[in-house]
């Protein structure tokens, strides 16, 4: 081929608009790899955070000064250019024009202020990685790295060197089991009884109001106190004791600067030895952190622990907004559908219905907090709850005006696909009925509705995976960082909707940004993160294969 | 007949009971679903009414409303000083040049309590109006401060609450000693205490250090010393600031006005002398606004004027600047301007009995009212600014309602350029709270609508290519199989919850940028060079390799490629950053550019908030491209057009409505979406198109502010208002989309 030859075929490949093409289906590939890489950096963050990573110790030489033993682990690297670092003051010199700096987890935040500090990559040296290295997870100040002097009891050493650590391991359990029985006791026992007793506040109030309190209701109400605070003082009695029997033992540990420090085993959750940990120890290890994750209470300002209390406040918020909307969703379509006269008011109404779904959420949530909470719980307040004023009962925001606020804002996905459902049900079908001597309600009843009712679930899981992503409008009508007990509990009623409650979605948001402790608590919201991106695709993936599912279904109707 | 419908279990389906029973439910299900479907229906239109309801009020006209009338309480026939009126605006204190102070009923006129001073007054002003605090001027030249305090009773019985007023005196009864003079302005504040005092044209200024007694928390003062101002002309008026730093000095008959720096007490410095009206016309009364900082000043043309000190631009200078003008009533002479506690608002009383209420902020002249009665001289408004008195010609007092809940908004504003206090120049501004009471709310959408604008720009910007080929190429190039997979994947997306997509932003996308920043702009570059370019070796390729992968499976042979071009892109910038931007291109941008930059910006919510709109675009436009009728293309393919040209001439013209419909969803998206601006933006509320700086929306506003705000209050109907524009700004753009779409539809359906 000549020159000429390869530039007209170029130019005819120009021509051919074929480098459009190639434009166009780049495109595709950059959003494609957008997602997957989206997805894939959550997961990797979110994943690893469980890990029990390896905990180096190294001499720190920074030129100039004297090395400096550290111990801790290596997360994060990158690449940063010497003369950021000499801005931060650091003697960077020499003709090296970029240094790896690693976020150097030192633990320790008692001791050194700060759990993180960054550390230059070529002035850590001597690494090793003693595999008698342990690692507290403390209920404060984080995690302590050191090694093990010896274990006390009631501040007299019980084993020492070699034996510590199994030592250490069976107390650890016991001091484990105790605090299980506290917080039992803290949290259930006494939770009940404080509950029972504002109640009778509340009770004693509202008589006095009425001015219908006397000597004998008071008499009543002041027997019941009378018994709840003797079983009040039941159960301080028995914390008493078991506060005196958790604080027996306490752990010697000599961290890196050469200082002993002494730990209560109370305020340990964890003790491990990562260095010395198998794979299958290390596997162990982060099954139990998912675990814990998932399954229990944030901890230090909800930093460290679990969100339990956000999954848990984010599925009640989701099911009950199921049980509002569903039903009138599903009558709204039915009017839409198959009652209203066909005609431009009906267009013009879906048109509007389904440019509701367009309006921002964050306009609901102003709603929510103006109609809901402000006027209709202000209401209900000052009608049916006058005893606890000015202490706002339904009057600010909570579980039932979240969930009310985000049955608003998913009605215009169930009244869509429902409709979109009834929309795709034969005619020949109600026909055959009808003819058969049906009336209309029962032609619904019995064809229509069973036909169409895997269109409302997608509707309805499309709702609801919509509902579990909302933050804006929650922000406004009742979320809260964190909530001292469950919208659900063992205390009548038992279903608590004037509570506040917890979501995964605007924890997201206040861990990550009002956190105090951003750096320890990033690996925990890319979890968190990875978590609710998990759901809420599962939940559309199941939603559109229903609906795909249902369409092959009807196909074949359709002659 | 009726035996054709038995059923086996002899459940006859036509007996006329049950036909009759099955009817009414028919009936009753029609009506229960009509009546359900409504109601729903109702409930959605219901958003938008409670919005309106709720912002209406804003828009409410002040009104006044005369409401008592009576003769001056225990009347002597002395002249009134001044008044004042008690927090819940039901009782007046009236001071009189007898010496005698009266509580008074603001609903009959009936004498609560009276205090007499033993001496006769020549003058009284207010100190501070918050602590309630007076003075007066006696003729034997003493200043006594006092204080009127009200108490509040619940009684236990259920009665009505009762207010007991009473006088304190925090310096003691005898007062201080007075320079000769019947004119006086008093301030106080935490340290000290200054006293101005004008006989003709001479004014004599004495301070005073405060020092608390560790014992008994009694204040005593200590004279710090005197200082005499000789003016050019006779003096009218006096005002001082209540940070004593400024005094002003009226002359009414020449319209002057002299700005005095008092802040060096032992050098008080005239300013200026500032003429405050045409030649001919006079002041005829002055007052300074809540807050401490405006003046404002009626004069014979009909107009009243509004004046604050401003820093000049090089520093240390002051001027006092006239700032806005409000007319007052045709042909009535202002005699008095009352001033609010609270707001930046104020009222006029003219000798002909014309009321008129104005807001400076605002630039309102919001009511006025002719009384019947006249000579209006002086008078009082309640610290919460809804019942107003005035004193008349006939030794009587009128008390007035003053509906007056918003004053702070009109649509300048809102929307336009406001001259606010200390401000070097109009400028669109929201602030809406501060630390200290004083403070001037600022309320300019403008800003916040403005950076909504930009976020929705910034991310349209990144959205839009993307999306609009992505959809291009799905619809009409991809084979059928890879669509399948490829749809769902990035309709998928859309269902990502955005505060997710905004806690990446925020804590992984924005520190990325800032240290990669040449990279991510390389990127941008290299990208749309590399898909051809890679087209052009493909056709180089050997064909056994080309024939191997069908057609439509560019985009997968086009991943690598963009993976590569990406990590160059990405490698290179730091060299970049070192051989040309000394090490990092934001301080470089910062320090050489004067361009600002902040880690959280306008480019990290454009990349955030774009990945966001991509599927809503991508998913509306591919179903527009897609749904374009097949015979259009097999035509135009078979009269020899290549795929490209049938793309362009058939397939785009023909879908080019659904395209656009989808351009403003996404563009709708855009503008509502809070969570990602809220999370990857500072939140400042600038007007600057630098994409470099950050912005604040109208949403993440609502977001950030809405939980703070008191209910009912300006503030917070004017949240309500942000939250409503966005409703209808989102509703009418959806329904145009909408419209848009439906044409299309049926259009394709004809052909």
């Amino acid at each position: 081929m000549t020159g000429a030859q390869r530039e007209s075929a170029f130019k005819a490949w120009y021509k051919s608009g074929d480098p459009w093409i190639w434009m166009t289906g780049g495109a595709v590939a950059i959003s494609l790899l957008l997602v997957i890489g989206l997805l894939g950096l959550i997961a990797v963050r979110g994943l690893a955070h469980f890990w029990p990573a390896d905990v180096v110790q190294a001499s720190y030489e920074v030129p100039g000064k004297a090395p400096m033993n550290v111990l801790g682990e290596l997360l994060d690297s990158e690449l940063a250019s010497k003369s950021r670092l000499a801005s931060a003051g650091l003697p960077v010199e020499g003709d090296k024009e970029f240094y790896d700096r690693y976020l150097f987890k030192v633990g320790n935040r008692d001791i050194y202020g700060s759990d993180f500090r960054y550390v230059i990559d070529d002035w850590l040296v001597e690494r090793d990685y003693p595999k008698d290295i342990t690692v507290f997870e403390r209920l404060e100040w984080g995690n302590l790295y050191g090694w093990i002097e010896s274990v006390s009891e009631n501040g007299e050493v019980v084993a020492s060197g070699e034996q510590a650590w199994d030592a250490l391991l069976k107390r650890q359990k016991r001091a484990d089991q105790l605090r299980a029985d506290i917080e039992k006791i803290e949290k259930h026992d006494i939770g009940k009884i404080n509950y029972a007793l504002e109640k009778l506040r509340l009770e004693r109030r509202g008589l006095e109001m009425r001015d219908a309190l006397n000597a004998q209701a008071e008499q009543d109400i002041a027997t019941q106190e009378a018994a709840l605070q003797t079983r009040y003082r039941g159960y301080e009695e028995q914390l008493i004791e078991l506060y005196g029997q958790i604080t027996r033992d306490s752990v010697s540990v000599r961290v890196m600067t050469g200082e002993t420090l002494t730990v209560e085993l109370s305020k340990v959750v964890r003790v491990f030895r990562p260095n010395a940990m198998g794979v299958f120890g290390k596997l162990g290890h982060y099954a139990a952190k998912l675990w814990e994750f998932v399954a229990d209470e944030p901890r230090e300002a909800n930093t460290e622990g679990g969100i339990f209390p956000a999954i848990f406040g984010t599925v009640l918020m989701v099911l009950l907004m199921s049980v509002f909307v569903t039903p009138f969703g599903v009558v709204a379509a039915l009017y839409l559908r198959e009652y209203a006269k066909q005609g431009f008011m009906t267009r013009t109404i879906r048109i509007a219905v389904n440019n509701l779904a367009g309006v921002p959420s964050i306009v609901y949530g102003v709603f929510g907090l103006g109609f809901f909470v402000y006027f209709l719980g202000g209401s209900i307040d000052a009608l049916f709850f006058p005893e606890a004023l000015p202490t706002p009962t339904f009057g600010t925001g909570g579980i039932l005006w979240a969930s009310l606020t985000l049955a608003i804002l998913t009605l215009p996905v169930v009244i869509v696909a429902t409709e979109e459902g009834l929309a795709r049900i034969p005619r020949s079908l109600r026909e055959a009925s009808l003819a058969l001597g049906a009336t209309k309600a029962e032609t619904l009843w019995k064809v229509v509705l069973p036909m169409a009712s895997p269109a409302m679930m997608t509707g309805l899981i499309l709702a609801v995976a919509r509902a579990a992503g909302e933050v804006a409008p929650l922000m406004l009508v009742g979320v809260v960082k964190l909530a001292p007990s469950l919208p659900l509990d063992g205390n009548m009623p038992f279903i608590h909707l004037d509570r506040k409650f917890m979501h995964l979605g605007f924890h997201i948001y206040d861990v990550g940004f009002q956190s105090p402790n951003v750096e320890a608590a990033r690996p925990l919201v890319y979890a968190t993160a990875l978590l609710l991106v998990l759901v809420i695709i599962a939940l559309n993936l199941f939603a559109v294969r229903v609906r795909n599912r249902l369409r092959e279904k009807y196909r074949a109707l359709e002659h | 007949m009726s035996n054709a419908s038995d059923t086996t279990d002899g459940t006859v389906f036509a007996s006329p009971g049950l036909m009759k029973w099955r009817y009414t439910k028919d009936k009753l299900a029609a009506a229960g679903v009509t009546v359900g479907g409504l109601g729903v229906i109702f409930a959605v239109v219901l958003i938008f009414f409670y919005l309106l309801w709720v912002v209406l009020p804003i828009f409410k006209p002040a009104s006044l409303e005369p409401w008592n009338q009576f003769a001056l309480p225990a009347d002597s026939g002395d002249r009134s000083l001044l008044y004042a009126i008690d927090e819940q605006g039901e009782i007046g204190l009236r001071v009189s040049g007898d010496g005698r102070l009266r509580f008074f009923s603001l609903s009959d006129g009936a004498l609560r309590d009276e205090l007499a001073l033993d001496e006769l007054l020549v003058a009284a002003s207010h100190v501070d109006e918050a602590s309630r605090t007076i003075a007066v001027l006696t003729e034997t030249q003493r200043i006594v401060l006092l204080q009127h305090q009200y108490r509040l009773n619940y009684p236990t019985d259920g009665s009505e609450r009762t207010i007991t007023p009473r006088i304190e005196f925090p310096y003691g009864r005898d007062g201080l000693d007075a320079p000769v003079g019947d004119i006086m302005a008093v301030r106080e504040d935490q340290d000290l205490l200054t006293l101005a005092v004008a006989d003709e044209a001479r004014i004599t200024l004495s301070q005073f250090e405060k020092s608390t007694s560790f014992f008994d928390e009694s204040v005593s003062l200590e004279a710090l010393g005197e200082q005499t101002l000789i003016l050019p002309r006779q003096i009218d008026a006096l005002i001082m600031d209540p940070l004593q730093d400024w005094l002003y000095a009226f002359n009414y008959q020449h319209a002057e006005i002299y700005y005095y720096d008092i802040r060096r007490f032992d050098e008080p410095k005239l300013i200026e002398t500032v003429s405050a009206a045409e030649y001919g016309d006079a002041i005829t009364a002055v007052n300074m606004l809540s807050g401490g900082l405006s003046l404002v000043v009626a004069t014979t043309d009909s107009k009243i004027t509004q004046y604050f000190p401003l820093r000049s631009e090089q520093g240390a200078d002051y001027t006092l600047q006239r700032v806005r003008s409000f007319a007052a009533a045709e042909g009535a002479v202002v005699e008095t301007l009352l001033t609010e506690q609270r707001r930046r608002g104020f009222m006029s009383l003219a000798a002909n009995g014309t009321l008129g209420a104005y807001f400076s902020t605002s630039e309102r002249e919001l009511a006025e009212q002719k009384l019947e009665v006249s000579g209006l001289q002086i008078g009082a408004i309640s610290p919460r600014a809804n019942v107003v008195l005035v004193e008349h010609a006939n030794r009587g007092i009128q008390t007035i309602k003053l509906h007056n809940e918003h004053p702070e908004v009109s649509f300048k504003a809102l929307w336009g350029k406001i001259w606010y206090e200390s401000y070097p120049e109009p400028d669109y501004t929201w602030q809406s709270s501060a630390a200290n009471s004083d403070f001037e709310p600022k309320f300019s959408l403008s800003p916040l609508a403005f950076g909504t604008l930009k976020a929705a720009f910034y991310a349209m910007l990144f959205a839009v290519p993307l999306a609009l080929a992505g959809a291009i190429y799905t619809a009409y190039f991809m084979s059928s199989g890879l669509r399948q997979l490829v749809k769902p994947a990035i309709e998928v997306m859309e269902a990502l919850p955005t505060v997710i997509l905004g806690f990446l932003a925020g804590l992984w996308l924005a520190p990325f940028i800032e240290t990669h920043l040449p990279g991510v702009f390389l990127m941008i570059l290299f990208l749309p060079i590399t898909l051809p370019l890679t087209g052009w070796l493909w056709t180089k390729a050997p064909a056994s390799v080309r024939h191997r992968v069908p057609d439509g499976w560019q985009p997968l042979l086009l991943i690598l490629p963009i993976i590569l071009s990406s990590l160059l892109a990405l490698s290179l910038s730091q060299p970049i950053e070192a051989a040309f931007f000394h090490g990092s291109l934001p301080h470089w941008l910062d320090n050489e550019m004067g361009i600002t930059y902040d880690q959280r910006n306008s480019l990290v919510v454009g990349l955030a908030m774009g990945f966001a709109v991509i599927p809503t675009i991508f998913s509306i436009a591919e179903d527009a491209v897609f749904s374009v009728p097949k015979q259009l293309t097999q035509g135009s393919l078979a009269l020899g057009a290549t795929p490209w040209q049938t793309l362009v001439r058939v397939i785009l013209p023909t879908a080019s409505p659904g395209m656009f419909s989808a351009l403003m969803i996404g563009f709708g998206r855009a503008v509502g979406e809070t969570m990602i601006v809220l999370m990857a933006t500072g939140n400042t509320p600038i007007m600057d198109f630098n994409i470099f700086e950050g912005f604040r929306t109208l949403s993440a506003n609502i977001a950030v502010e809405m939980p703070e705000s008191e209910v009912g209050s300006t503030h917070f109907r004017i949240l309500f208002l942000a939250g409503l524009v966005l409703f209808l700004f989102t509703f009418v753009f959806n329904t145009l989309a909408e419209i848009i779409r439906q044409r299309l539809r049926s259009k394709y359906s004809n052909l």
